[in-house]
């Protein structure tokens, strides 16, 4: 092992990027990595203290310590071995990870008033992209078990479920309705902080292990899991298919024609690359651009209709930064691209004219009231503080629900009153057996380690469910 | 890749294909529809499935060259491949239980309207069609409408062929001579759909429109193709393509449809003129 001392630095070594000024009009990665220096340098931050609190951090429990003193002795491999044991999905977690509320947020350097955590994510990204550039990890169909399952949506979750069990022999089918996989990965992060090559490579790993990747299968119309599971001799099926059907504030003006949900907007720029000037898919290029919500899916439309050419965008959120879901580099480059917070302010109505054009947002500002259900306080609205702002595209991120179409077409399949599937436990068992779920699917719209971690207990769960009734 | 195992020119701008997708043939039902890419990196149109051969597992579709999609989809030919095929969407027409029904398409919607006439004949109702077109020489699925339909009035905006006149005149003219209709299926441009119902509410007589917004994904993901149906915001795409026709606000529709025409329209142009280049 190589001698290292300790970083005693107090701060993060910074995330090399591109520029704002020049990042907000291209569609290019903001944040370009670390090479091996920065790496070493970072990893000597770790004091690879016994108690380990940011592996309780990680929703998946990736052996942080461990893989991080690879990294500072050089062994590049050896620490990607270490994130491959817990994580199948590094390339993309190191990048959309909110580390701030996971691993990052126990680490003993991050303790001190002033002091940084260990740039864990940046460290788990650098290790991942390394491997995935040198080809260090190759990817093989193991020996088949005999054993048929099938995953319905190709997401986080269940990607990270097909992968799961085709390391175990599986022979997995993963149906997206869509016609690319990667569910939000694809359609719904943009390239600029999730390229989508990435995203490719992961799902061709998985076909080199044998996953058959069918898109342009819309479960629950052309096929039903009950004929999956009794036609086509799928012995266990897993619901991956996240949370994507959009919510709409259900003010007045929102079939105007320049209002749209983040998730079309989205689609059309991430799967449909529309922002390309040859794209055969058009989308609305806003001048002054409102955006609805405070979560990643609000910061990644904002910065989007930045790089779309508007002159102005803001963010209108009705609870203050304190509150505001989105991870917090998020809010950072959307501040320094030169997004517009308007916080602790409400949208009353979308004024538009006869043709259904958009020309204006009418506001209401807020302030911050007890704390409600969630244990944020309520905003509450400030009587006579409405004000206009002009803007000709209003883009809706408050969130999204699961989609109905599977729950409405399996007999047996109980969900709770906002669509989500019930599961009895963290394996994702349902209440149709040998059916599973995780994700969105289950918990309503959260986030992909989240849902990575949900799919791959459910990979444990149906391997021990069809072990079991083989025996 | 789907295969396109045959097609048919119907008239100068409308095109009939059948495309090789057996998973959708054995599931299609009337009232339901595809979305389909051309090519790679190609947007994704709805149509609507106008028929199905589940033996010979092939998808019909009829479309009509309007824009740079449909234009590079019609150039294609049978034994070609298109990119993405997937369905059945949406939910499939409510038909079952209907005994006298007048079923009404108007130019591009009369290849929407087939299948529902076809289902209705098949369930033994009795049906009366009407169909719509501005002149003789866009007149499409004659043979096939009567085959299916009790009685069959083809109506031209210029008399050139059939009867000279809207599908609302013969419409009333049916209604006149004390033909008691359970439904009006009316499928078309917005502004026959709205005008079938201005017609139909008056004798109050249950109309069901169906809808072709702008659509992305089709399954309810990117709200694209909302309307406003009895005040209510509502998906084409998960809640229709049918909708009582009552309540839709068809005016809304209309506009909403033409949020992208500008660019669609220099988008077709710049595809003809990319043809044209290839052909010279």
């Amino acid at each position: 092992m190589v001698a290292t001392k300790f970083n005693m630095r107090l701060d993060k070594n910074p995330m090399p990027s591109q520029d704002p000024k020049v990042r907000a009009h291209n569609f290019k990665e903001v944040a370009l990595g670390y090479d091996l220096a920065m790496a070493q340098d970072e990893a000597a931050r770790c004091l690879h203290c016994p108690k380990q609190p940011c592996v309780n951090g990680c929703p998946v429990h990736i052996h942080i310590p461990d893989f991080i003193m690879k990294v500072r002795d050089g062994d590049l491999k050896g620490a990607n071995d270490v994130l491959l044991q817990s994580s199948s999905l590094s390339s993309i977690c190191g990048r959309v990870c909110p580390q701030e509320s996971q691993c990052e947020k126990y680490c003993t350097r991050g303790l001190r008033p002033g002091a940084e955590p260990v740039a864990i994510g940046r460290l788990e990204r650098f290790v991942a992209d390394y491997a995935r550039e040198n080809q260090l990890v190759s990817f093989e169909k193991p020996k088949p078990n005999g054993h048929k399952v099938a995953v319905v949506g190709s997401g986080p979750s269940g990607l990270t479920c097909a992968g799961d069990l085709a390391k175990k022999g599986y022979e997995v089918t993963v149906f997206e309705a869509l016609h690319l996989a990667g569910g939000v990965l694809s359609y719904g992060i943009p390239e600029f902080r999730l390229p989508k090559s990435i995203v490719q490579n992961e799902v061709h790993n998985l076909e080199k292990m044998g996953v058959e990747i069918r898109t342009n299968m819309v479960i629950g119309k052309v096929y039903s899991i009950d004929e999956l599971m009794e036609d086509d001799g799928y012995e266990a099926v897993f619901i991956g298919t996240g949370a994507g059907l959009p919510r709409f504030m259900g003010i007045p003006g929102e079939n105007l024609k320049g209002v749209l949900s983040a998730n079309e907007f989205l689609t059309r720029i991430n799967l449909m690359k529309a922002y390309k000037d040859d794209a055969d898919t058009p989308i609305v290029h806003g001048k002054r651009v409102a955006v609805i919500g405070g979560g990643n899916v609000a910061m990644d439309a904002c910065r989007c209709a930045l790089r779309l050419g508007a002159e102005k965008v803001y963010i209108i959120y009705r609870r203050s930064l304190e509150e505001i879901p989105a991870r917090k580099e998020e809010v950072h480059h959307a501040m320094e691209e030169g997004v517009d917070f308007h916080i602790l302010t409400n949208p009353t109505e979308i004024l538009g004219d006869e043709n259904l054009n958009v020309t204006g947002i009418r506001c209401i500002k807020m302030e911050l009231g007890e704390p409600d259900a969630s244990g944020r306080r309520r905003p509450v609205a400030i009587p006579g503080s409405e004000y206009t702002m002009d803007v000709d595209v209003v883009i809706q991120a408050i969130g999204t629900s699961p989609n109905p179409l599977i729950k409405n077409t399996t007999k047996g399949l109980d969900t709770n009153p906002h669509g989500c599937i019930i599961t009895k436990d963290e394996s994702g068992e349902t209440s149709k057996t040998g059916v599973y779920a995780g994700g969105d699917a289950v918990t309503g719209a959260a986030t992909v380690i989240l849902a990575m971690g949900a799919g791959k207990n459910a990979a444990e769960a149906i391997d021990q469910y069809i072990q079991s009734k083989a025996d | 890749m789907y295969k396109i195992v045959s097609k048919r020119v119907l008239n100068p701008t409308m095109i009939e294909m059948n495309i090789d997708a057996p998973e959708i043939a054995r599931k299609a039902q009337p009232g339901e529809f595809i979305i389909l890419r051309v090519d790679e990196d190609g947007e994704r149109i709805p149509l609507t499935i106008a028929g199905e051969d589940r033996e010979a597992g092939t998808v019909k579709i009829i479309f009509q060259i309007v824009g740079a999609t449909t234009f590079k989809l019609g150039k294609k030919e049978a034994g070609e491949f298109i990119q993405d095929f997937v369905g059945p969407l949406g939910r499939p027409s409510e038909l079952d239980g209907l005994k006298k029904v007048c079923v009404i398409g108007g130019g591009a919607g009369t290849a929407i309207a087939m299948p529902v006439a076809q289902k209705l004949h098949e369930n033994g109702a009795v049906v009366h069609s009407i169909v719509g077109f501005r002149n003789k020489d866009l007149v499409i699925l004659e043979p096939e409408f009567r085959a299916c339909s009790d009685l069959l009035k083809i109506m031209t905006d210029d008399g050139s062929y059939g009867e000279k006149g809207l599908v609302t005149q013969a419409l009333q003219e049916l209604i006149d001579q004390g033909n008691v209709y359970d439904e009006v299926i009316a499928i078309g441009p917005i502004v026959m759909m709205k005008f079938v119902v201005k017609l139909t509410k008056q004798y109050n007589i249950k109309t069901v429109v169906s809808m072709n917004p702008i659509m992305i994904d089709g399954t309810g993901m990117c709200g694209g193709c909302r309307l406003t149906v009895g005040g209510k915001t509502k998906f084409a795409c998960v809640d229709g393509p049918d909708f009582d026709g009552f309540e839709v606000d068809f005016d809304e529709a209309q506009k909403r449809n033409g949020i992208y025409r500008d660019w669609e329209k220099h988008k077709y142009e710049e595809t003809c003129n990319l043809f044209q280049k290839e052909v010279k």
